[in-house]
C-alpha cells in the first residue's frame, strides 16, 4: 500500500481576525470536543474518568482551557472540550452507561474578550448574560442572531462562542459587525 | 442670523452655533438644536406641505413627536433620504435638504387642490361608494388614479447605505419618559440600588419644561432641574440614559422595544456609528412616564398654516427662542393655553385676542390678560378662519349668533386640554378606564409588572407626581429585587401652575347643524363631518367609525384625533363616552424604519450561508453552486465553453464511464449510540435493524405517524451498539427533532442517545467503475476487495492518514464509496483523491448530475419524488417496510382506508414517445387528451431530465393506480403541444444491478 | 417575545431558544397497530384549540434541548406552569382576579 502524507487540517475560521476599540474578535485554536450523554446518576463514575467534576446544575461548567473543560447542556448532555489530552479515551475507561461522540470538528470557536465583549454578544444573543446569571463559569446553549451557540464565559470579559462549522462564517461576521457598535 | 422671527435673549439654543440646511432648494439658516419645524418657524416658514386627501396647505401644528401635518422629505445625499419625517422631531444638521411632499408642481400652487373644492366626492367611506360603478373601471381606472395619488412621500429607490444596530438588555427598572416624573422614578430607582434605563425621545430630558417655564423645583426653575437630575443619573454606574430614544412597542413580560436615532441629527457622522440603535429591553420592571398631549380645538378651517397648539408655540418660544407669528391668536377651552399667552405677549408678541369657549375662566387669568392688554373673549369662538397659505384672521363670535368680527392674526394657538398617553400602558394589554371627573382615559388595573406615573395618570399636580413618581421609582425597584443603595429623599417642593378645563369634540360653530371643514385628524384629512356621517350611514361601533372614516389610522395614530372622534361620535350616537369605547393602541408609537427592525439582518447576514469543507476547491475549478436551503451546494463544474446541459450530460457519462467525485457533505447524520439502539431504529423507521450486522448499512425509510414518507437514507452500523443514520440535506434538523420528540416522550425507557454529526463529517462519494481503484492506495486499515467489503458495507479505518468511516454505497448504481472524515480534512482528503481520480479521467460532479444519475436508476429523493402524502407503497418501497415488526412511527397510519383504496397515485417511470422531448417537472398527466376542460388529471411529473447514458428523456411521475397502466400511453397536456407518454418501469439503466457489485 | 420558564434549567429563557410542539397529554397508544380507525382519528387529527386554559409541548431547542409541557391562557399568553415532560398534568383554575393559578390538591 502506497505510504501517503497525513492530510493537513483546515480549520474554518483560519486567518481571520476582527474587533474594534472595545473588544477583539478572535478564533479559537483547535480542540478536541466530545458529546457526552449519560444519566446523571453515573456522572460520579465519569467524573472519575474525565478527571473533574462533571457539572450537575444548569448554566455550569467544570475545568478550564487551556486543558480540559466540560459544560451542562442539558439534564443528561454535556459539552467536553479539551485542547491537550484526549478525553475520548479517557470516557472508554468508564464502565458505566454513556454516549461518548467525537465532535471536535463538527463545532468551532470563536473568542470574544474585551470591555465590549458582553455588548458584543448581546446584540444577538436574547438570553440576559448579567454578572449576576451569568457569571464567570456560566455556560448555556442559546441562540446568536439567526444561529445556535454555546456561549461559555470563560472571564470577566472573556467569551467563548460555539458554533457549527458551516454557521461559522456568519457567526464570525455576526461578531465583527456586533464588534462595532459594543461600547454604545 | 438664524431666522427673523428669533427672539433675542429667548430659548435655550446658542445662536452663534449656525447650521445651514435647505428647504424645497432656498438656503436656509438654523441654529444647532433647532428641529427643522423650529428653524421653519423662525426663517418665517409655516406652509410645510400639502393634506393626503384635500391637498390643504398645512403646517407645524406641534412641536412634537404627535405631529400630524409636517412630514417632509429628509436627505443627505442621494442614497440617504427619508421621506415623512415629522419636521417637529427631525433635529437640523449642517447640510440637510428638507422637501416638501405631496404638491405639484409647487408647494404654494398644487394642482391636487382641485380636491379641496372637489371635496363632496371624497367624504367619508368614499373608496366604498365613489368607485363601485362600472365594475370594469375599478381595476383599469379608479384603482390606478387613486394609487398614484395616495401616499405622503415618495419611497427611497437607493439601497440604504447605512447600518444599524441591536442590543438585547436586561434591565431591574426601565423608565420611559424623561419629564419630571421619569426623572424623579428613575433617581429613586437607581438609588434604591437597581441598574435602571430612562429613555427620552427628545434630544433633552425635560419634557413639559420644554414650554413650561413657570414650573420649579425644590427652588430650581424646572428645566434646569431636569438637566441636573439627567446628569446626576448619566453619572451613576447603574444608570443608563438614553436619549433621542423612543419606546415603540410594549410587548409581553415587560420587553419594550427602544429605537434610538444615533446619527440622524449630525451633520457628518462617523461611518462606524449605526444610523439607528434597537435596544429590546427586557425589565423586571417598567415605570411608565409618558405625559400628556395637548388636543387642538375642532373648528372651521382649523388646519391653516400658522394654527398650532399652544404648547407648542410655548416651546418654539421658550426652547427655540422663535415667535410662532407676529399676531398671534389665542382659542382654547384649557388654561395652559393662557400661559402660552403671556410668554408670547411678554417676549414682545403681539396677541390681539384670547377666546375661551368657557364662559368664565380663572378670574386671575383674566386679571393677567388685562394687565398684559390682550383682549379677553369668554364664552365665544372662533367661527373660522382665513388665509390661503397661511392664517390670515380668526372670525370671532358667540356660536348662537349675534355680532361677529374678523381679528387680523398670522398665527393661531390653541388648547382643547391635554389627553395623558396612555399608549405605553395600553400596549402593555392594560385597560383603559373613564375617570367621569376630569373626563379623561386613564390606566387602569396593570397586567404587567409596571405602573404608570405622572401626567400620564391624569396627574396635573407637580408636586403630586414628582411624590408618585418618587414612590413608584422606589417600588420598583424593591420589586425588582434591588437591595443595595443609599438613603435618597425626593424633592421637597415643586409648583407649577395647574391648567384646568378641557373639551373634547367639535367647538361652537362647527356643530352637527353646520357643513363647515373642522378638522379632527389632520393626517388622514378626517373632519367633523365625516364622523357624523359615518354614524349616519350606521357605524355604530368606535372600531367600525374609524375604519369607515379612517380616524385615527394615520402614522400619527390619532394622538391629537382619538379623543375628538370619540366624542363626536358619541354625542351623535346620544351615548356617555366611555360606552362608546376607545380604539387599541398598538406598536409602533411612532413610525419606526424597517433598518431599525432588521438591524443586522442583511447582506450577508440576512441568513446563514453554510459552505462544506470542499466550498474553496470547488469554487476553484469552476463549479457552478446551488441553494439548498442554508447550504451552498456545486451543482455542476462546466468547462470552457461548455453550458450546462453540455456539463452535465459530460459528468453524466464520465461517472458511468470511469467515475465521479461529489461532495455529499451536506447529508444530514446522526450517532444513535445506546445499548436499545436498534430498538429505536425499529421505532423509527419502516425496516428491521435486528439482523444488521456491524459494518453493514441498510436503506431506511421514514414516516410520519400519518404513514407518510417524512425521510430515507442509509444506516450504518458501527457497532452493537452505535448507528451513523444519514438524513436528507433538507431534513437533517427535522429529523432530528422527530426522533428526539419520540425518544423523549413516547420511547424514554430506551437506553440511547443521539448526537447530531452532519457538519463532523466531511462526505466524499467516489462512484464509477474505477472508484475502487482511486481510493485504494490512499486507504489503510481497511480490505477493499468485493468479499470483505461488499455493496452496502462500512468499514473505521484511515485514509490520507486520517481517520475515516467508509461506506460502500451508492446513489447512482456504479460500484461507489462515501469516504466520511473529520470536516477540517475535508480539503486535503479531497485533493489526495482528486490527484488520482483526474489523470484517470474521472470528473468532480455536481447535484445536477447526482439528480439525472440516480434518475437512471430510479432512485427517489425525499420531497421532490414525495410531497408529504406519498405511502411507501405510492412509491414502489413496499420492500422496505418490515411485515412483522409489532410497531413502528407510521405502521397505523398508513393502514387507513385512503392509503390503501384502490387508484392511488403510485411512482412509475413515463417515457416520452419522442425520446427528445424532455418533460416538465410539475406537468399534469391525463389519459385522454381530448376531453373537455377542465380535463382530468391522473398524475404528474415529479422528475424528468435528459439522460445522456439512455441517450433519451427520462422522468418519474405519479399516476393514478400506475403500476397496472405500464405499457399504455398517457397524455401531458402542455400549452403549445400534447405530449404522448408510456407508463414504464422507473429503472432506466442496468435493471439487474450488476454494476453496483463491480 | 415571552418568557418561558424551563422546568430542567430552571429559569426563564427567552422564547427565540424554544419551539412550539403542539397539544400535550396525547399519549402515543401502546397498541397503536391495534386501533381502530375512529380511534386513530382521535389521536391523531382532533386537537382542543381551547380559548383560554390550553395544555401544550414546547421544546427548549436551542437550550437544553429538552421537551416539556406548559398551562397557558391563550387570551392573556400568560403561562400558568411548565413541568417535566411524562409528569401527570397539573390542575388549574381561574381565581378571583381572573388570572389562572395552580389548583390545589383537596385536602
Amino acid at each position: 500500500m502506497a505510504k501517503s502524507a497525513q492530510a493537513v487540517r483546515t480549520e474554518p475560521l483560519a486567518g481571520r481576525v476582527s474587533g474594534s476599540a472595545g473588544v477583539q474578535v478572535t478564533p479559537a485554536a483547535a480542540a478536541v470536543r466530545v458529546s457526552l450523554r449519560a444519566d446523571p446518576e453515573n456522572a460520579k463514575a465519569l467524573s472519575k474518568a474525565l478527571g473533574l467534576e462533571l457539572p450537575l446544575k444548569p448554566k455550569t461548567t467544570a475545568g478550564s482551557l487551556p486543558g480540559r473543560l466540560v459544560a451542562w447542556l442539558g439534564p443528561d448532555e454535556w459539552l467536553i472540550i479539551d485542547e491537550t489530552g484526549d478525553p475520548l479515551s479517557d470516557l472508554r475507561k468508564a464502565k458505566v452507561l454513556h454516549s461518548a461522540v467525537d465532535v471536535s470538528h463538527r463545532n468551532t470557536a470563536i473568542l470574544v474578550s474585551g470591555k465590549g465583549a458582553r455588548a458584543t454578544l448581546e446584540s444577538g444573543c436574547p438570553q440576559n448574560l448579567g454578572d449576576a446569571v451569568f457569571p464567570v463559569g456560566a455556560a448555556s446553549r442559546t441562540v446568536m442572531g439567526k444561529i445556535e451557540v454555546v456561549i461559555i464565559r470563560t472571564a470577566d470579559t472573556e467569551y467563548r462562542v460555539e458554533c457549527w462549522r458551516s454557521f461559522s462564517t456568519y457567526a464570525f461576521d455576526f461578531l465583527s459587525e456586533s464588534a462595532k457598535d459594543c461600547l454604545a | 442670523m438664524s431666522g427673523t422671527n428669533r427672539i433675542k435673549g429667548k430659548g435655550r439654543l446658542t445662536p452663534a452655533r449656525t447650521v445651514r440646511f435647505t428647504f424645497d432648494g432656498k438656503a436656509l439658516t438654523a441654529i444647532e438644536g433647532d428641529t427643522l419645524a423650529s428653524a421653519l418657524i423662525a426663517n418665517g416658514i409655516h406652509l410645510t406641505g400639502r393634506s393626503y386627501k384635500y391637498h390643504r396647505p398645512r403646517g407645524m401644528l406641534s412641536a412634537g413627536p404627535e405631529e400630524p401635518n409636517a412630514l417632509i422629505d429628509i436627505s443627505r445625499d442621494a442614497a440617504r433620504r427619508t421621506p415623512n419625517v415629522r419636521a417637529t422631531v427631525q433635529e437640523v444638521f449642517d447640510g440637510m435638504r428638507a422637501k416638501s411632499q405631496n404638491r405639484w408642481p409647487s408647494l404654494a400652487f398644487d394642482v391636487g387642490g382641485i380636491n379641496n373644492f372637489a371635496s363632496p366626492l371624497f367624504a367619508a367611506g368614499f373608496y366604498y361608494k365613489t368607485f363601485m360603478w362600472p365594475k370594469a373601471a375599478w381595476k383599469r381606472v379608479y384603482e390606478p388614479i387613486i394609487r398614484a395619488a395616495a401616499g405622503l412621500g415618495v419611497s427611497p429607490s437607493e439601497p440604504d447605505p447605512d447600518h444599524y444596530a441591536n442590543h438585547y438588555v436586561h434591565c431591574d427598572v426601565l423608565v420611559i419618559g424623561g419629564g419630571a416624573a421619569g426623572l424623579t422614578a428613575a433617581l429613586a430607582a437607581a438609588h434604591a440600588g437597581a441598574q435602571v434605563i430612562l429613555c427620552d425621545e427628545q434630544p433633552e430630558t425635560g419634557g413639559a419644561f420644554h414650554h413650561d417655564t413657570d414650573a420649579s423645583i425644590d427652588g430650581v426653575p424646572g428645566w434646569e432641574w431636569a438637566q441636573s437630575v439627567t446628569a446626576e443619573l448619566r453619572a451613576m454606574s447603574n444608570v443608563k440614559v438614553l436619549s433621542r430614544t423612543t419606546a415603540f412597542g410594549y410587548q409581553a413580560q415587560n420587553h419594550v422595544a427602544l429605537v434610538e436615532r444615533v446619527t440622524e441629527h449630525l451633520s457628518n457622522p462617523d461611518a462606524a456609528l449605526p444610523r439607528e440603535r434597537l435596544w429590546q429591553v427586557r425589565a423586571k420592571q417598567v415605570v411608565i412616564a409618558t405625559g400628556a398631549i395637548e388636543r387642538h380645538m375642532v373648528f372651521a378651517n382649523n388646519d391653516r398654516p400658522g394654527i398650532m397648539l399652544a404648547s407648542a408655540a410655548r416651546t418654539f418660544l421658550n426652547h427655540f427662542g422663535v415667535a410662532v407669528g407676529a399676531k398671534v391668536g389665542v382659542y382654547t377651552a384649557c388654561d395652559s393655553a393662557w400661559a402660552a399667552a403671556f410668554d408670547l405677549k411678554q417676549a414682545g408678541v403681539s396677541v390681539p385676542a384670547i377666546v375661551d369657549v368657557r364662559m368664565d375662566p380663572d378670574p386671575a387669568l383674566v386679571a393677567r390678560a388685562r394687565e398684559l392688554g390682550i383682549e379677553v373673549l369668554a364664552g365665544q369662538s372662533v367661527l373660522d378662519t382665513s388665509g390661503k397659505l397661511r392664517v390670515k384672521s380668526m372670525k370671532v363670535g358667540r356660536a348662537s349668533g349675534g355680532s361677529r368680527r374678523d381679528i387680523a392674526i398670522d398665527a393661531l394657538i390653541m388648547s382643547a386640554g391635554w389627553t395623558p398617553s396612555v399608549h405605553m400602558y395600553s400596549q402593555s394589554r392594560g385597560k383603559v378606564v373613564w375617570d367621569e371627573p376630569s373626563q379623561r382615559f386613564l390606566p387602569g388595573r396593570h397586567v404587567q409588572d409596571c405602573a404608570s406615573v405622572g401626567a400620564c395618570t391624569g396627574v396635573d399636580d407637580l408636586a403630586d407626581a414628582i411624590a408618585g413618581a418618587a414612590k413608584a421609582g422606589h417600588a420598583a425597584a424593591r420589586a425588582a429585587g434591588a437591595k443595595a443603595g443609599k438613603a435618597w429623599s425626593a424633592p421637597k417642593s415643586a409648583t407649577a401652575a395647574s391648567w384646568a378645563g378641557s373639551m373634547m369634540g367639535s367647538a361652537g360653530g362647527a356643530g352637527a347643524e353646520t357643513s363647515v371643514k373642522a378638522f379632527v385628524d389632520f393626517q388622514n384629512d378626517v373632519t367633523a363631518k365625516d364622523i357624523r356621517l359615518a354614524v349616519r350611514e350606521g357605524m355604530h361601533s368606535i372600531e367600525h367609525v374609524k375604519r369607515f372614516t379612517t380616524n385615527g389610522m394615520a402614522t400619527d395614530q390619532g394622538k391629537t384625533s382619538n379623543i375628538h372622534g370619540l366624542a363626536i361620535a358619541a354625542e351623535m350616537l346620544g351615548k356617555p363616552l366611555p360606552q362608546v369605547g376607545l380604539t387599541t393602541f398598538r406598536a409602533p408609537y411612532t413610525p419606526v424604519t424597517f433598518g431599525a427592525i432588521v438591524n443586522h439582518s442583511r447582506g450577508s447576514l440576512f441568513d446563514p450561508t453554510r459552505c462544506t469543507p470542499m466550498h474553496g476547491w470547488e469554487d476553484a475549478h469552476g463549479a457552478v453552486f446551488e441553494d439548498v436551503g442554508q447550504w451552498k451546494r456545486a451543482w455542476y463544474y462546466p468547462r470552457p465553453g461548455e453550458d450546462m446541459h453540455q456539463a452535465v450530460n459530460r459528468e453524466c457519462r464520465t461517472v458511468r464511464d470511469v467515475a465521479g467525485m461529489f461532495d455529499a457533505s451536506t447529508l444530514g447524520k446522526i450517532e444513535v449510540v445506546g445499548p436499545d439502539a436498534a430498538e429505536f431504529l425499529n421505532l423509527m423507521y419502516t425496516n428491521s435493524w435486528d439482523k444488521l450486522e456491524p459494518g453493514r448499512c441498510k436503506y431506511g425509510i421514514m414516516l410520519r405517524e400519518d404513514g407518510f414518507i417524512y425521510d430515507d437514507g442509509v444506516v450504518g452500523r458501527i457497532a452493537e451498539d452505535r448507528f451513523h443514520v444519514t438524513t436528507t440535506t433538507g431534513g437533517a434538523p427535522r429529523v432530528m427533532h422527530h426522533m428526539e420528540d419520540y425518544l423523549q416522550t413516547e420511547f424514554p425507557h430506551l437506553r440511547v442517545w443521539l448526537t447530531s454529526t452532519t457538519e463532523q463529517w466531511a462526505v466524499i462519494a467516489i462512484q464509477g467503475p474505477k472508484a475502487r481503484e482511486i481510493i485504494a492506495p490512499l486507504v489503510e486499515g481497511i480490505d477493499l476487495s468485493n468479499e470483505a467489503m461488499p455493496h452496502m458495507s462500512v468499514r473505521e479505518g484511515r485514509i490520507c492518514g486520517v481517520p475515516t468511516r467508509l461506506f460502500r454505497m451508492s446513489f447512482t448504481g456504479e460500484t461507489g464509496y462515501e469516504v466520511n472524515v473529520p470536516a477540517d480534512y475535508g480539503e486535503a482528503v479531497w485533493k489526495a483523491l482528486w490527484a488520482r481520480a483526474e489523470p484517470m479521467g474521472a470528473c468532480a460532479y455536481g447535484t445536477e448530475t447526482m439528480h439525472v444519475l440516480r434518475a437512471e436508476k430510479g432512485y427517489i429523493i425525499v420531497g421532490q419524488d414525495t410531497d408529504g402524502t406519498v405511502t411507501p407503497d405510492d412509491a414502489g418501497l413496499n420492500w422496505a417496510v418490515a411485515k412483522k415488526k409489532p410497531d413502528f412511527v407510521g405502521i397505523r397510519g398508513m393502514k387507513r382506508p385512503d392509503l390503501l383504496a384502490p387508484g392511488r397515485k403510485q411512482l412509475v417511470g413515463l417515457l416520452t414517445r419522442d425520446p427528445n422531448i424532455v418533460l416538465e417537472e410539475g406537468a399534469q398527466v391525463v389519459a385522454d387528451p381530448n376531453q373537455s376542460l377542465p380535463m382530468t388529471m391522473i398524475g404528474h411529473v415529479t422528475s424528468s431530465y435528459w439522460s445522456e447514458n439512455c441517450g433519451r428523456s427520462i422522468a418519474m411521475g405519479v399516476v393514478a393506480g400506475g403500476r397496472s397502466l405500464k405499457g399504455t400511453t398517457l397524455y401531458v397536456p402542455m400549452p403549445e403541444r400534447t405530449i404522448e407518454i408510456e407508463v414504464t418501469d422507473a429503472v432506466f439503466i442496468d435493471k439487474e444491478g450488476v454494476r453496483l457489485n463491480g | 417575545m415571552l418568557l418561558i420558564h424551563c422546568p430542567y434549567c430552571q429559569e426563564e429563557r427567552p422564547e427565540l431558544e424554544f419551539r412550539n410542539t403542539g397539544e400535550a397529554h396525547i399519549e402515543r397508544p401502546k397498541d397503536i397497530a391495534a386501533i381502530s380507525d375512529a380511534e386513530f382519528e382521535k389521536f391523531f387529527f382532533i386537537r382542543a384549540n381551547p380559548k383560554g386554559v390550553t395544555y401544550e409541548r414546547w421544546r427548549h431547542i436551542h437550550g437544553c434541548a429538552r421537551f416539556f409541557n406548559a398551562v397557558r391562557d391563550t387570551v392573556s399568553d400568560r403561562f400558568v406552569t411548565t413541568y417535566k415532560a411524562g409528569q401527570p398534568r397539573v390542575e388549574v383554575e381561574r381565581g378571583e382576579d381572573g388570572m389562572l393559578q395552580i389548583r390545589e390538591p383537596q385536602s
